[in-house]
């Protein structure tokens, strides 16, 4: 049951996050990647991580696929239109990722530890207190130098978008 | 029950697909898209590696989800500059596809 919940997730997300790449839309592309996000929460659910499950459906499927799909309307973009394929750089490319993909096949086929079945949780559900009491324990200065860069691109991005008057 | 293995295979493939995107498209916004499934690739593999790593008392080492928040709020951040720098590019050039962005070159 949950092997067969494992591969129905990962097929959407991987399937999705294909249709990303393949589809000359960028709306599609954004509303696929939507998608793929909700099956990778999906994935994280089943690994016992609540919390980050529901952060990637509120953070990445929510605000940041929204500033996307607004970027994509503010520009007003078409379809790309079909140009002449530069073939050494495709050629390349693929060959890069089969490459990443064969060295990740072998490594996987040779990591033994990695065999092992996912043993119960002694502490099933209690993952966002644990979460928490380490973010504000071990991690509280990490913590507030993530505030400090939440502003500072705050800053960033106001500085960047606002018009030159002069 | 699934193994660690296939969580790792799952997310390099995620990632593959995301650093192909990245070589091959040629629209700016769906590179960045890409860069973002590859960030969330690494996601997974680090909530997997955090769920197979059980303390003695049967509790997962909280460590890689704290990383993988801290990741996730970067990623935000990085996602608001990058589109502003978009906007920016797209306000002086009228354009979002890589090759017709070569006034850097020669």
């Amino acid at each position: 049951m949950e092997q067969l919940a494992f591969y129905i997730f990962s097929a959407i997300m991987l399937g999705f996050a294909a249709s990303v790449v393949v589809n000359r839309n960028p709306v599609t592309s954004a509303l696929s990647l939507v998608v793929s996000f909700v099956g990778l929460a999906a994935l994280f659910v089943m690994l016992n991580a609540y919390f980050i499950g529901i952060i990637q459906v509120l953070v990445y499927a929510g605000a940041v696929m929204v500033l996307f799909l607004f970027i994509i309307m503010l520009m007003d973009i078409k379809a790309e239109k079909r140009r002449e394929l530069n073939l050494v750089a495709f050629g390349g490319g693929i060959a890069v990722t089969l490459g990443f993909v064969a060295q990740l096949a072998t490594v996987l086929s040779k990591f033994t530890p990695g065999r092992a079945k996912m043993s119960p949780l002694a502490n099933e559900g209690s993952d966002v207190k644990l979460v928490g009491h380490e973010l504000f324990t071990n991690y509280n200065f990490h913590l507030q130098v993530i505030g400090v860069l939440l502003l500072v691109s705050t800053i960033g991005v106001v500085v960047l978008s606002r018009r030159a008057t002069k | 029950m699934v193994s660690l293995n296939e969580y790792l295979l799952v997310s390099g493939l995620l990632f593959a697909i995301g650093f192909a995107g990245v070589l091959l498209r040629r629209n700016i916004i769906v590179i960045f898209m890409c860069l973002e499934i590859m960030l969330s690739a690494a996601n997974l593999s680090l909530v997997a590696f955090s769920r197979f790593n059980l303390s003695e008392a049967g509790v997962p080492n909280y460590n890689g989800q704290v990383l993988v928040f801290f990741i996730i709020t970067v990623a935000a951040a990085e996602v608001a500059l990058g589109l502003a720098i978009i906007v920016a590019l797209f306000r002086a050039r009228r354009t979002v596809h890589v090759e017709d962005l070569d006034s850097m070159k020669n």
